[in-house]
């Protein structure tokens, strides 16, 4: 514990911080990704799979309890992602006091300069999408236990919809930049990886986001009803 | 040509500064930036008013003392050039310049153009070394280097320490300068007996000097005259990492 607590007293170990937290996250919405695919193949078969999240590792752990361990893991990274995130903007927020009156970027990519507000965005998607499809409280038609039908019904309300796919796309840039990023700040890139891992960041951005996106475009094209 | 400039003057470190327009007539464009700053300053000294203050040396591209924000580009918008390289063919007749001091709070200004980069000396003193025995030089030759790891430190040594991947990057972050030098000394035999507390050394006096962290943006490489990659980085995380698993203090 205290060289890992060493570490984070630094800046590159609260990076490190960021990028194992983020690696945790990474593997999350990829899963959840393709979980939200099952929608394609039937409301029977999506309903099952959420039950089977509840189901797994029965009988060595009782019902939901894996689902909970998974839930506490995540929670957990997403406050440390959090609070390393807020300290390092904070130490670069002091790192400039007085800033350029003329300055130019010469190569930064939007998705690099933007992961702070897309993070915001992302933890405020979260609480929606929580509220939304997991309690049922900012839906207006919920059912306990039939994903399918929450799904459908709350995705033919276009602007739900909307927000979905602009969260998505937020999500997007947001592990564009933080996929690579994460190799970067382990120190397992150099430039004879550099090309797949940038790669790697693409693909798995276009993959999580246009994925995801594709479940509320069904519903509003009256693929899925 | 002509050009006007836009230079950030300010009397000392406490006083309050502000950009000043110059016009600068009849320059040829084979005139260096600095050169072009010395004309500039005759005619100041002429009027009898206070020239503008900017650090230089070598004006050869390689000691590290030259600076300058031009047009919001570190060195000015030639790539792999320090400012004392560049030359007024880079800009067009007309042309309206800003040049500005390295801004971070790490770097203070001292007066106009000039900042004070000693947090990058105190940075080089927390490890960035290696200590040798006194005495007579050994053969050079005795000790084998792979050819891939003496090139690559070579790549890491070229760095000059002037101070632009501070200057350049959102956060103000010294991380690519300190990558270089650690990794530059890492990658050699030499710098084997030290590796460990060397990283975790120069790592606390950056941090410790108030720089901000890296957000893995890239403005540094870019504008590094001297190329440093951002390999380097990531080889700094890795020897911090390693170092702080391993530390047996």
């Amino acid at each position: 514990m205290a060289p890992a607590l060493a570490l984070y007293r630094s800046t590159i170990g609260k990076k490190v911080a960021m990028a194992l937290t983020g690696l945790i996250l990474v593997g999350f919405v990829v899963a959840h990704m393709l979980g939200n695919l099952k929608i394609f193949t039937g409301s029977q078969h999506l309903n099952e799979y959420g039950e089977f999240l509840r189901t797994v590792g029965e009988p060595l752990f009782p019902y939901s309890v894996l689902l909970w361990i998974a839930r506490i893991v995540l929670l957990g990274s997403v406050v440390v992602h959090i609070v390393a995130a807020t300290q390092l903007t904070m130490l670069d927020r002091a790192s400039r006091p007085e800033r350029y009156v003329f300055h130019k970027k010469q190569q930064a990519t939007y998705a690099s300069l933007t992961m702070r507000w897309g993070g915001l965005i992302i933890l405020l998607f979260v609480i929606y999408h929580i509220l939304h499809f997991t309690t049922g409280a900012a839906h207006g038609n919920f059912i306990e236990g039939d994903v399918y039908h929450n799904v459908v019904s709350g995705f033919q309300v276009w602007y739900v919809s909307v927000v979905y796919i602009a969260a998505m796309v937020a999500l997007g840039f947001h592990l564009y930049h933080g996929v690579w990023s994460m190799f970067q700040t382990l120190g397992l890139n150099s430039s004879k990886w550099n090309g797949l891992l940038r790669g790697l960041s693409v693909l798995t951005a276009l993959v999580v986001a246009g994925g995801n996106i594709l479940i509320p475009v069904a519903v509003l094209a009256g693929f899925l009803s | 040509m002509n050009v006007t400039l836009q230079v950030w003057r300010q009397k000392n470190a406490t006083a309050k500064g502000q950009m000043v327009k110059y016009e600068v007539k009849n320059i040829s464009p084979d005139t260096s930036f600095l050169e072009m700053l010395d004309i500039v300053n005759q005619e100041l000294i002429a009027r009898d008013e206070d020239p503008i203050a900017f650090d230089h040396d070598c004006r050869e591209g390689i000691c590290g003392m030259c600076s300058l924000m031009i047009n919001g580009m570190a060195h000015g918008p030639e790539h792999a050039t320090t400012t004392c390289q560049l030359h007024m063919r880079s800009f067009k007749d007309g042309d309206t310049i800003y040049v500005e001091p390295w801004r971070a709070r790490s770097f203070p200004v001292l007066k106009d153009l000039i900042v004070d980069r000693g947090a990058f000396d105190r940075i080089i003193a927390a490890g960035g070394y290696i200590s040798v025995s006194t005495g007579s030089a050994p053969e050079a030759n005795v000790i084998p280097v792979p050819k891939e790891n003496s090139d690559l430190a070579m790549d890491a040594a070229a760095c000059i320490a002037c101070g632009a991947c501070v200057a350049a990057c959102p956060n103000a972050s010294a991380m690519l300068f300190t990558a270089a030098k650690v990794s530059h000394l890492a990658l050699l035999p030499q710098g084997q007996p030290e590796r460990h507390k060397r990283v975790i050394d120069m790592v606390r006096q950056m941090d410790d000097e108030g720089f901000g962290h890296c957000t893995n943006i890239g403005e540094c490489s870019i504008a590094c005259p001297k190329e440093i990659s951002m390999d380097f980085i990531s080889m700094l995380n890795r020897e911090l990492i390693k170092a702080t698993a391993t530390n047996k203090e």
